[in-house]
């Protein structure tokens, strides 16, 4: 009876060991923050992103798969300022998952914790796709991921206080590699400081406003509408008083643009990773920078 | 303010290095002599202390000054290495600030068919209200005003309306007046009031979000173009990573395929069910199954002066699919979009035709689309859609009632190109070769949709 009565503790305890163990299932809207995640909880999180570094995060439906993913969440990591305002709220309310609703600490917004460019005085369509909180392209400046990390680790261990030493530990290391980084970064792209660009879509502000390159134009006429004829032959004549040394696009961009104004003005087209996963080198968040960077000081050079 | 003992040690220093001369000096007037030099000294260090101090106070108030304008440049310049946390947003605080979201949807029709529609009739069916064909000509379509919001942290509210003229007469219509909660464990969903019914695919939707001008044949004939009723909705989602939604409506009974309000309105319910998920990167897809059992009493169909009615059961199954596909699953610059919908539909019970006498009814129909839409570039679409409608042959007292299908198979194929600007903005043509009725028709609508203001997401 005893003997009985002992592996019944033993398996309870086992089975309150594994499910206490059990993994943070965390939901990213967008691979940097699945990235982030996997780099502060490690083996204490289970990590699922609902864009690739090649779908326009702006453009993502309500999809049945993302549905059924953020009704186990205990997280969902998004950029917010609006960027996945055409399928986050969806997700949201057809989930049926009361702990990723907005306002509780299972929904993290990166966007509120890093300081917005780009913030519209009048908020009005004729000026194209407005975001009312400002350019929500903010993973593109690695400056950024520091406040957002130190925030998702606290948020991590509020969570999952268990592992709270762990993520204050991860976020520690983390914060440090990525400080060296940084510096490293700095140094490599010192020569980019002023370089004129024209960007396909106004992805790159805070990248921009990182290195200190000078964006001229953009090849969409205003953000979120495809660039036109007539105004690929305005930028194209702009470039004569205003010259320029590269133009930018994201691997989900239509490449035929800045390939035909590339051809014409005789600078190079280059395409970046905007986020984790954009290009083959791109395989996590230091890698996306080295590669962004490799990319840009190589396009320059020509 | 750290300098001030650093002067004064100074000066007491200065002092002590100074007493041992006047130790030395015995005479009393160089004592007295040595003391007027230190007053002097004294006062002259006081001074320039003073001014020392006055001095400090000067740079210390420009250095904070400079430190401000550092700070507020490196606000403006986002120079910092790693930025501050947001200053808390200046939301003027007005109570307007909780108003709820504000769609707006702007849309119109001109229409132009090649023959009369005023008779316009579908032989083995007996057309409900919006079954038929919209008006020729020009006309302005339903304008339909949405409010929504989270009601608090447990539910969220919805409030769509539709503004149309019918006959000279301007009407406001609830669309959908719902509530929805938000928390319920386990994957449970409530949403109650006025809404579309969740059965099939399409039916759910807002007619401005369609991918046609008007909706597909089987859904005007067996679902009155939209299916919408008062009542409950429960829905259950698996806790698995292939989607597995499973639900049921409670609902009053009062719309076709019901009417009346029977049962003391509690004439309808239905259950569905519905699986999904990706193929890859690229594709993804949503299958179901629905099922509708409505009791209609007194139900009207037909001509409104002269009515056809119905009183009985009606049992109806859907059958629904949808895939789409995007390359590397972005849809912004190619999507194709493959979807169908099969309806069958029984009725039992008393049929009485317009102008003539009751008739014990017992009847099969059924119907099917399919559809498919392709974006070639950013912004334009085209479309191609083919739908059926099959009448089971009735007794020779229904001949020449609206259920005498008089040996023919309803049809009709539409394509449409349509170019958007934006996401809010819309501008279709269509064109439909209508077999449906008792002489072929070619039928061309040209529409615009518009969304002002909130637009909130749209489903799958």
């Amino acid at each position: 009876m005893t003997s009985i009565v002992r592996t019944f503790i033993a398996l309870f305890v086992a089975l309150c060991a594994t499910s206490s163990a059990a993994a943070l299932q965390v939901f990213a809207c967008e691979p940097e923050w699945e990235a982030l995640a996997q780099e502060l909880g490690g083996p204490n999180v289970t990590t699922f992103s609902a864009t690739t570094g090649l779908q326009d995060p702006h453009q993502v439906q309500a999809r049945p798969s993302l549905i059924a993913k953020a009704r186990r969440a205990d997280l969902v990591i998004c950029t917010g300022a609006e960027l996945e305002i055409g399928w986050l709220p969806m997700i949201q309310r057809q989930a049926a998952n009361p702990k990723i609703q907005i306002n509780q600490p299972g929904y993290f917004q990166a966007a509120d914790y890093v300081r917005m460019l780009d913030v519209p005085t009048v908020l009005d369509r004729s000026a194209g796709d407005m975001h009312a909180q400002g350019n929500p392209h903010v993973q593109t400046d690695p400056r950024n991921f520091e406040p957002v990390a130190k925030a998702l680790a606290e948020r991590l261990a509020q969570l999952d206080p268990a592992n709270a030493a762990s993520y204050a530990s991860r976020y520690q290391d983390f914060s440090m590699r990525w400080q060296q980084a940084l510096t490293r970064w700095q140094e490599q792209a010192a020569v980019l400081k002023g370089t004129a660009i024209v960007v396909h879509h106004r992805s790159w502000t805070y990248l921009e406003n990182w290195l200190g390159l000078q964006e001229v134009a953009s090849l969409e006429p205003k953000p979120g509408l495809p660039p036109s004829g007539v105004h690929l032959t305005e930028v194209l004549s702009q470039l004569k008083s205003q010259p320029i040394k590269l133009i930018v696009r994201t691997p989900y961009n239509d490449d035929r643009p800045s390939q035909w104004l590339a051809e014409r003005a005789g600078v190079p087209a280059v395409m970046l990773a905007d986020t984790v996963g954009g290009t083959p080198e791109a395989h996590d968040l230091f890698a996306l920078f080295d590669d962004t960077l490799q990319r840009l000081l190589k396009a320059a050079q020509k | 303010m750290n300098s001030i003992p650093c002067w004064a040690i100074t000066l007491v220093v200065a002092v002590a290095l100074l007493l041992p001369h006047s130790s030395l000096a015995a005479d009393h007037d160089e004592i007295a002599e040595i003391h007027q030099e230190i007053q002097t000294m004294k006062s002259e260090y006081e001074a320039r202390i003073a001014s020392l101090e006055a001095r400090l106070q000067a740079a210390e108030q420009a250095t904070k000054s400079a430190e401000a304008k550092a700070e507020s440049a490196q606000t403006t310049a986002g120079n910092a290495l790693v930025a501050a946390p947001p200053v808390a947003a200046s939301a003027p605080a007005s109570a307007s600030a909780f108003n709820p979201a504000i769609g707006l949807i702007l849309d119109a029709k001109a229409r132009y068919y090649s023959r009369d529609v005023g008779d316009f009739r579908i032989p083995g069916f007996s057309l409900p209200h919006e079954g038929g064909l919209g008006v020729e000509g020009l006309g302005l379509g339903e304008s339909e005003l949405n409010f929504y919001a989270n009601v608090d942290d447990k539910f969220y509210g919805s409030l769509t309306t539709a503004v149309a003229e019918e006959n000279g007469d301007t009407t406001v219509s609830v669309e959908e007046a719902f509530i929805q909660t938000l928390t319920l464990p386990v994957g449970l969903t409530v949403k109650a009031g006025r809404f579309f019914s969740n059965i099939g695919y399409l039916n759910s939707t807002h007619a401005h979000a369609d991918d046609f001008a008007d909706r597909p044949l089987p859904n005007r004939i067996f679902l009155n173009g939209q299916f919408g009723d008062d009542g409950v909705q429960v829905r259950w989602l698996a806790p698995t990573d292939l989607y597995v939604e499973l639900g049921g409506e409670l609902l009053r009974g009062a719309s076709y395929p019901a009417g009346g309000g029977s049962d003391n309105g509690k004439g309808t319910w239905t259950a569905f069910g519905h699986v999904g998920g990706d193929l890859g990167d690229s594709q993804s897809w949503r299958a179901g199954l629905s099922y509708l059992s409505a009791r209609a009493n007194h139900r009207d169909t037909g001509d409104p002066d002269a009515p056809d009615l119905f009183s009985g059961n009606v049992d109806m199954w859907i059958v629904d699919a949808v895939w789409k596909w995007a390359p590397n699953g972005d849809a912004a610059n190619r999507n194709f979009k493959l979807q169908g919908e099969y309806f069958a539909r029984a009725e039992k019970g008393r049929y009485t035709p317009a102008g003539g006498v009751a008739l014990p009814l017992s009847f099969d129909q059924d119907g099917f689309y399919v559809q498919s839409i392709y974006q070639f570039m950013p912004q334009w679409r085209i479309g191609l859609r083919y739908a059926q409608l099959e009448a089971e042959r009735l007794g020779s007292s229904f001949a020449g009632t609206a259920l005498d299908e008089r040996g023919r198979t309803p049809w009709d194929v539409s394509a449409m190109i349509d170019w958007s600007n934006t996401e809010f903005s819309r501008i279709r043509l269509q064109y439909n070769r209508d077999e449906s009725g008792l002489r072929p028709d070619d039928q061309v609508v040209v529409q615009y949709i518009m969304s002002l203001g909130a637009h909130g997401a749209h489903q799958f």
